[in-house]
């Protein structure tokens, strides 16, 4: 069945909410506004205001209030507008719920998922567009998922509330209009890196919102002849560094996308890994495209410049195979 | 002053919890002194009466979240002094493995959700564990120990307009020693009334003698039972006063050793034995056979902690994730 990312998601979240009544959703303008990306339209009137509860503008109190509301025996869903709203509630995040279970000794889990918009590619200017994945995926006790594919968007819900320990999961804005066919089984792991386009000359290694120009730029590379294989890394925290490796070891290259600065990026440590894990395997040093270090322009020509794009991603290949 | 209003056994229970406190947070001023014990030590010494007299009027569905500053919270709430002492030596034995030391306290059987470090950073969690109760539909009442602090983070704030809007049955317990780490209330509000901060989100607040432990019992007792019987917050604030330093690395440039000395004539533990020997509710046999028992105690718990074992370095990455998660 054809659907829409966002329509997608809210298909996860309803099933959710209808199966377990333990799960409820909280956020801003998740319930009269139907969500600010849309996604909870109607739950408020399905679901009512004990479960689909609209919170004052407070990051960190009502991820807190997530937080607790895990260890108390709930299932929230914590919808957070945007990454660049959730470094208000990096506190809890991080400090509360990553630390938990291991400052208790075990005592304590956190069976929390927070949902919130990722990326940039609206022209909505430095503070709604970062991609700040990997401050998340650097800390020890959360896992953190990039769903890019319309059963990612539909399965992943799943398992992450099942998941005992804090969930965190981006959705790249420009994903939300996407749309596509969902499989009649869209049920799947969060654990595994999964591949999107094989071939055996290069690998292109990405997440989320760039996984669209990722398969872009692999088509044009194959119709100058160049077969690009396609990982989608999925999940960000931990690294699925075996389908890392299984794909390097067949085609010796590697570049990776990633919408987040280069400095300090995911991408930088999937190059150190490659380097530490798969040195003799590697026929070209790794390559990154990343945004470039600037905070995001609004001008539409200039924020197009500051991401990774399909024309950049193939010229680093090209570059790389012609070293 | 009224009598004590309780009956002998009870009377005498208070007194025995804050003799119980005193002497473990001495025996720890010397463990650390000794190097047994290391990190950040943080003593209560002085603010007995709140978290005895408060958490004596608490139930066992009740959830407790705390600040570093918990030992004897946990104490009082249940968690056994041998386990909270290993825990100082950072032994696997300890209430928390070891991982946590004195700052995080844990324990599941009693409800006790730690030992928090983040000045303000139970508040937002205990709106959320009883958002749960709500929920749920279970009677507990969350009491969130904080300090006076803590009302000038965000989260304090953010927390308390959650609580009173949507009606969660928290009970906010501030325990206001003037002073946030070196900096006095008066140097770090512009409003040091701090029931004020609570009624400017329409939730109820009171002020009690954080050194009177009748008083701190009392008011305790009736908050909660309003937190429990309407499932709104309450707003607790004990005036009390520490006095050590904030940790043992504190050379104590910031107060008036006069100022300690005349809160000294307020102790909780001289005042609250003296009025229960006054009204023929306690003998000096009694108290020193409480005192005895509590030093004994205390060196159980030390022995306890010195023949516990360490965890073995091969168990270093256990507790990140829950076993049966997402692999």
């Amino acid at each position: 069945m054809k659907m829409s990312y966002r329509e997608a998601l809210r298909e996860a979240l309803r099933e959710a909410l209808r199966n377990d009544p333990r799960v409820f959703l909280m956020g801003e303008d998740v319930g009269k506004y139907g969500g600010a990306y849309a996604v909870s339209k109607g739950f408020l009137e399905e679901f009512g205001p004990e479960r689909i509860r609209d919170t004052p503008l407070a990051e960190l109190g009502f991820t807190g209030a997530g937080v607790g509301a895990a260890c108390g025996g709930l299932r929230p869903i914590v919808e957070i507008m945007t990454v660049n709203f959730s470094l208000l509630a990096l506190d809890q995040i991080v400090n509360t719920a990553a630390l938990l279970r291991h400052m208790s000794g075990g005592q304590f889990s956190v069976p929390l998922v927070i949902r919130m918009a990722t990326g940039a590619g609206r022209q909505l200017a430095a503070q709604h567009s970062h991609s700040l994945e990997n401050w998340y995926a650097h800390v020890p006790g959360i896992r953190v998922l990039a769903p890019a594919t319309i059963a990612d968007a539909r399965g992943m819900l799943a398992p992450a509330l099942a998941d005992p320990d804090p969930v965190v999961i981006f959705e790249h804005a420009q994903l939300y209009n996407l749309e596509d066919e969902c499989p009649a089984d869209w049920r799947c792991d969060i654990a595994r890196a999964a591949i999107r386009r094989p071939g055996d000359q290069v690998s292109l290694l990405t997440y989320g919102g760039s996984l669209p120009k990722t398969l872009l730029a692999a088509e044009e590379l194959a119709r100058d002849g160049v077969a690009a294989e396609v990982i989608d890394l999925r999940v960000l925290r931990p690294l699925d560094m075996a389908a890392i490796a299984a794909s390097v070891q067949k085609t010796h290259r590697a570049v990776i996308v990633d919408e987040g600065w280069k400095t300090g990026s995911l991408a930088g440590e999937i190059v150190a890994r490659l380097v530490e894990e798969c040195f003799y395997d590697l026929d070209a040093a790794p390559r990154r495209v990343c945004s470039e270090e600037v905070p995001m322009p609004y001008a539409k020509h200039l924020e197009d410049a500051a991401l990774p794009q399909p024309a950049k991603i193939v010229a680093a290949v090209k570059e790389m195979l012609s070293a | 002053m009224n009598p004590v209003p309780y009956d002998k056994p009870f009377a005498c229970r208070l007194l025995a919890d804050m003799l119980r406190i005193r002497r473990l947070e001495e025996k720890c001023a010397e463990l650390y002194g000794a190097g047994k014990i290391r990190g950040f030590l943080h003593l209560y010494i002085g603010e007995e009466a709140c978290a005895v007299g408060s958490l004596h009027a608490l139930a066992p569905e009740d959830n407790i979240v705390a600040t570093y500053r918990e030992h004897g919270h946990a104490l009082v709430r249940g968690v056994s002094m041998n386990v909270i002492m290993a825990e100082m030596y950072g032994k696997a034995a300890g209430c928390s493995r070891g991982r946590g030391g004195s700052m995080h306290l844990f324990d599941a059987a009693t409800r006790f959700f730690g030992g928090n470090a983040i000045v303000a950073g139970g508040l937002p969690f205990s709106a959320g564990l009883a958002l749960a109760d709500k929920m749920r539909g279970r009677s507990g009442v969350t009491a969130c120990f904080f300090g006076d602090g803590a009302v000038a983070e965000g989260a304090f704030h953010e927390a308390m307009n959650l609580a009173a809007l949507w009606k969660l049955p928290v009970l906010f317990c501030c325990e206001n020693n003037f002073y946030g780490m070196g900096t006095a209330l008066e140097r770090a509000e512009s409003q040091t009334d701090l029931c004020l901060k609570a009624e400017s989100y329409a939730m109820r607040a009171v002020k009690v003698d954080g050194m009177d432990i009748v008083a701190v019992h009392e008011a305790t007792r009736e908050a909660a039972g309003y937190v429990r019987t309407e499932g709104k917050p309450c707003f607790v604030e004990y005036q009390t006063y520490r006095y050590r330093a904030h940790s043992m690395f504190d050379p104590e440039l910031y107060r008036d050793k006069a100022e300690v000395e005349k809160w000294k004539e307020r102790g909780p533990l001289h005042n609250y034995s003296a009025r229960l020997k006054a009204e023929g509710k306690l003998t000096e046999d009694e108290f020193l056979a409480l005192d005895a028992a509590a030093q004994a105690e205390v060196a159980d718990s030390v022995a306890f902690a010195e023949a516990a074992d360490w965890e073995p370095v091969a168990d270093l990455l256990r507790d990140v994730h829950t076993p049966g998660g997402a692999s």
